[in-house]
């Protein structure tokens, strides 16, 4: 059987990881590649780069580190960040990367996913989703969880899945950074409606949630966070050992 | 030297990179003169059987890479690379592959309805590997050994495979046909595990 997938998530702004709260207030953490490093020790079962940097010599930053990554690591690297065309597909998958995440440009866009969809294959496109609960519904949000949308995430979910999306991150507005667990309304909400691999993101502040999330949800597909592996809160390592006395099926190496 | 085939199907960063990682002289390559001055060849693959192996005969190395299959040259097909060894596929209609190793590739998502299972398809992430018999190029693994995959169509476990991995069916992780290797999963995607496959094929003599 497929094991549940760990996946440490490194925002990177000018060559360095960042970590904020509730999207806000981004503090430095340190070098990329020590991190990539660390984590690919640690047992890290793939692990995603947020490039947030706006500026043409941070983009360029960007791009060394991950053919620095991509050089020495070898698990799955998704990445993500200001990719609004298939020429940005092409830009980062050059560069190292086996997948690429959508959230903004695909929301301009939505003909982006069946476009790279159809060049690359279902399995390299990541939908991103930033979603937070308005008015009692769950609403899609663009520009790292500042605009409201208006549309509906769940609908958003099933085009998604339908249109050429491989995989959905679900990372909920609501419960990013305050390290309360996951999200499992929100994320039993989309993984009952799409037939692709949910990685959910957002909440995850102990080990014990991620515990929680595989018995809750069993068929959510991994677990996603942050803050928590870069300040070694929790290691992943000890997470395994965990998950897999309660008898979750994880990748133990 | 091992070549890599280029036939513009994939991405072939974490390939090239990891044999470099590893210390394996290794080019991609679509000259003919290189394949066949090459030690080994690996036939890579991402994407659709039919559109593949189209690209693979536009590049006319097809009868080279058969000539120096037959002369005993080790082989490794990787992911769809993998499945274009085999007789024929059934991925959108039916398409011969290039035949080095009996057998066939089916749909994921017809075997596991025929048999009631409701599982993801694609089959995407690290499952367990199941050694059913030893052989050179996994003389490093070890039973259990997990590796990524990323598939929608597979091959049944059968004479020829040397390792399964288990997906509602038994899908064939290792093929081996002669001088003639497969993998289903991504060995250059698969950390450790996956770079001991590599190794072991480079060691192959």
């Amino acid at each position: 059987m497929l094991t549940k997938r760990i996946i440490p998530c490194l925002d990177v702004r000018d060559g360095r990881v960042v970590k904020g709260k509730n999207f806000t207030s981004i503090r430095d953490v340190e070098s990329p590649v020590e991190l990539a490093r660390y984590y690919n020790e640690s047992g890290a079962d793939e692990l995603v780069f947020y490039d947030i940097t706006a500026s043409y010599e941070g983009r360029a930053l960007f791009k060394d580190i991950l053919e620095e990554v991509a050089q020495e690591i070898f698990i799955p690297l998704t990445v993500g960040g200001g990719i609004n065309t298939v020429d940005d597909f092409d830009r980062v998958l050059k560069s190292g990367a086996d997948k690429v995440s959508v959230n903004s440009g695909a929301i301009r866009d939505k003909s982006l996913i069946t476009a790279a969809a159809k060049k690359y294959g279902d399995q390299c496109v990541v939908l991103s989703m930033d979603v937070k609960r308005v008015d009692g519904a769950f609403r899609v949000f663009a520009k790292g969880g500042r605009e409201d949308t208006g549309m509906d995430a769940l609908e958003w979910a099933r085009y998604g899945a339908t249109h050429g999306a491989g995989e959905i991150v679900l990372n909920s507005i609501d419960t990013d950074g305050v390290k309360g667990g996951f999200d499992i309304e929100m994320l039993t909400a989309v993984t009952d409606i799409v037939n692709i691999p949910v990685i959910a993101s957002g909440g995850a502040g102990k080990a014990e949630d991620f515990a929680e999330l595989f018995r809750k949800i069993p068929k959510v597909d991994a677990g996603l966070a942050a803050s928590i592996f870069h300040f070694r809160e929790v290691e992943i390592k000890e997470l395994k050992k965990l998950l897999k006395a309660e008898g979750v099926e994880v990748r133990i190496c | 030297m091992i070549a890599i085939i280029d036939y513009g199907v994939g991405n072939l960063f974490s390939l090239t990179a990891s044999l470099r990682y590893l210390g394996i002289e290794a080019e991609v390559t679509a000259s003919a003169e290189r394949v066949r001055k090459a030690d080994k060849l690996i036939l890579p693959g991402v994407g659709a059987f039919a559109d593949a192996r189209a690209k693979l005969d536009a590049t006319l190395l097809t009868p080279v890479i058969r000539e120096e299959v037959f002369s005993g040259k080790p082989l490794l097909g990787i992911c769809l690379g993998m499945q274009m060894l085999f007789d024929v596929s059934y991925e959108y209609g039916v398409h011969s592959g290039l035949g080095f190793v009996p057998g066939e590739v089916r749909s994921l998502t017809k075997d596991l309805d025929d048999i009631g299972v409701s599982l993801k398809v694609p089959e995407m992430g690290w499952n367990s590997l199941k050694i059913l018999r030893n052989d050179p190029i996994l003389k490093d693994n070890s039973d259990g050994d997990y590796v990524y995959y990323v598939h929608s169509y597979y091959v049944p476990e059968a004479e020829h495979t040397l390792a399964s991995s288990a997906y509602g069916v038994s899908v064939s992780g290792v093929v081996r046909e002669g001088k003639v290797y497969g993998t289903q999963f991504h060995p250059e995607k698969s950390g450790s595990a996956g770079l001991k496959i590599l190794r072991a094929f480079d060691e192959l003599k």
